[in-house]
């Protein structure tokens, strides 16, 4: 069974001065999914997040959360969503466990419920043992995303929306931030946007790419190797003199093109070979190399298939709207 | 409602735990301390025509252009340096609602602090219960109309600094900001009627309209017990217009 549409975007604008930050973005993300949102800076993603989350309006288009319209339904639409801003703006002057109180009580929390889920949010955090009484001003970055992190989980609410909540952490907190994250997966909907690609590419369900304010891809990982991946990339691990294999190899008439030759020490080498996009089978081309087909000064120890990790997609995914972009201008 | 005595809560908490708030409040006592002084002196001296009261409060525009800036300033500056308003937003509050907290919670601070003057005639009375009781220093109309008074125009003073706050990230050009607009609505509508004064006709609707802003006579009417309702229109519905250009503004700015 389908489940139902969380957050819906249809032909979204939104424009500073005369610049265009959003382009006609459309798209749907459904009730339990953890969504990533990528894109390189300025690519508007901050900029969609703030509609949705009501902070800013869109000039043309629509978007509704929980079936509410963000434009027409601003306040019910805020009560469907926990929203972790970008910088995660905090004040300074507040303990934890009052700024975390007061954000209940303006999140509509029952009044006799707010001790209960201020307390929910904070040992979800790993907030009250270590710094419910802290002031927030003396907190490291770390545990300020976790304070603004525990904010977007108050009152449980059925959308969550963070904005770079890994930005500026350590890799033990990134760690710690991504389970957090995994953990709200079935229970809510989830729109995340970070620079931490590897981060994005552990705990999304699937992947929404904007640049320049368009969006230029959207899918699982794997639709989206398909789509944005065309070339292939193989690893070599080989022993003896390189240029003695490449010149076989070109004597074969093999098709390839050298991306990185590694000296790993005693005469080995690690070869990262790219296969022309035509390549659509690589099995041929690896037999055709198979380690088993010695020659006298190179011994190749192993190969191997680079699978494109979610950076490759990206970068691949963005290159390609560039590229669009420069063809149109020509 | 609900959200609003949350936010006031909050925003008086943040207006306690200020510095600048208690250097306000105490420059503002020392400062009305010295003035009611200064009055007591010059009565000692020769007769006045004008309660002490009455004198007082005419110098209510001393403090307001320090005080003023002072408890508003921060009100939204600070929060839009920090980004910490749209934090705000992101919550199911009205606008409004964010912004008359912070109205009402510097406006409660105002009216205190001048509450607080009202001690200095019950103070001076029975520290010198010989010396002035013939004087009468303890007049209750004047006291209450002079309240009221500054109750009023208060409404519309805070309203402005709000205003000015709404305007700026930077607290320092807010206060700027605010005096300059403060010293237009005190003295800029009594020079104005001055300056007209010679030039058009008292029943007429400009002139009217003139001394109907002037906050100078209103003050005239209120420091001798005179409590005019026409006054309330002008604090009550200027207030309100300052306070939504400040969420205009906000808003225009999303």
């Amino acid at each position: 069974m389908e489940k139902p549409v969380s957050i819906s975007v249809n032909n979204l604008s939104r424009k500073f001065g005369t610049h265009l930050a959003v382009k006609n973005i459309s798209f749907e993300i459904q009730a339990g999914e953890i969504v990533g949102f990528l894109g390189p800076n300025g690519a508007g993603k901050s900029t969609t997040m703030r509609i949705l989350g009501g902070l800013l309006s869109a000039h043309t288009g629509s978007a509704t959360v929980c079936g509410l319209s963000v434009a027409e339904d601003s306040l019910a639409v805020k009560r469907k969503i926990g929203f972790m801003q970008e910088n995660n703006p905090l004040p300074d002057e507040l303990r934890v466990n009052e700024y975390l109180r007061l954000r209940a009580e303006l999140k509509e929390v029952p009044q006799e419920d707010i001790s209960t889920e201020v307390r929910r949010v904070m040992d979800l955090c790993d907030l009250f043992r270590t710094a419910r009484r802290k002031i927030i001003g003396t907190l490291s970055k770390g545990f300020k995303q976790r304070v603004g992190i525990a904010d977007a989980l108050i009152g449980a609410p059925e959308v969550i929306i963070f904005d770079e909540p890994t930005i500026g952490l350590d890799p033990h907190q990134i760690q710690g931030i991504r389970k957090l994250i995994d953990s709200l997966r079935g229970k809510h909907t989830v729109l995340i946007s970070s620079h931490v690609l590897s981060e994005i590419e552990k705990i999304c369900d699937r992947v929404i790419i904007l640049n320049n304010g368009h969006l230029v891809a959207m899918g699982t990982k794997a639709e989206l190797k398909e789509a944005f991946i065309t070339e292939h990339k193989l690893s070599v691990d080989l022993t003896g003199e390189v240029n003695a294999l490449l010149e076989h190899w070109r004597s074969l008439k093999l098709d390839f093109e050298v991306l990185e030759e590694q000296n790993k020490g005693n005469d080995s080498y690690e070869l990262i070979l790219k296969l022309p996009a035509e390549t659509l089978d690589i099995e041929p081309f690896i037999n055709t190399v198979n380690p088993l087909n010695r020659l006298e000064n190179c011994r190749i120890q192993g190969i191997h298939i680079i699978e494109p990790d979610l950076e490759a997609i990206f970068l691949a995914a963005t290159t390609r709207s560039w590229d669009e972009v420069r063809l149109k201008e020509v | 409602m609900r959200h609003l005595l949350t936010l006031v809560r909050h925003e008086i908490r943040l207006l306690l735990i200020s510095p600048t708030v208690y250097i306000a409040s105490v420059i503002f006592l020392i400062l009305m301390g010295f003035i009611y002084w200064a009055i007591l002196r010059e009565m000692t001296l020769a007769p006045q025509d004008i309660s002490a009261n009455a004198q007082f409060f005419g110098l209510f525009w001393l403090p307001v252009f320090f005080l003023v800036p002072l408890l508003t300033m921060r009100s939204i500056a600070a929060e839009k340096s920090r980004s910490t308003l749209e934090s705000l937003f992101s919550t199911p509050v009205p606008k409004f609602s964010i912004i008359l907290s912070k109205y009402l919670s510097a406006y409660l601070l105002y009216i205190t602090l001048w509450a607080l003057t009202l001690y200095f005639p019950i103070i001076t009375q029975s520290l010198f219960p010989e010396t002035i009781s013939n004087n009468n220093l303890v007049d209750p109309a004047g006291m209450l109309g002079g309240i009221i008074f500054i109750a009023l125009s208060g409404l519309l003073f805070i309203a402005i600094g709000i205003f000015a706050s709404s305007l700026t990230r930077s607290q320092l050009v807010a206060a700027m900001l605010c005096f300059t607009l403060l010293l237009i609505a005190c003295i800029g509508s009594q020079q104005l009627e001055y300056a007209t004064f010679n030039y058009l006709s008292p029943g007429s609707f400009l002139y009217g309209l003139i001394e109907y802003i002037n906050i100078y006579s209103h003050l005239e009417d209120f420091s001798l017990g005179i409590i005019d309702t026409r006054p309330f229109v002008f604090y009550f519905s200027s207030a309100y217009l300052f306070l939504s250009l400040a969420v205009n503004n906000i808003e225009s700015k999303l």
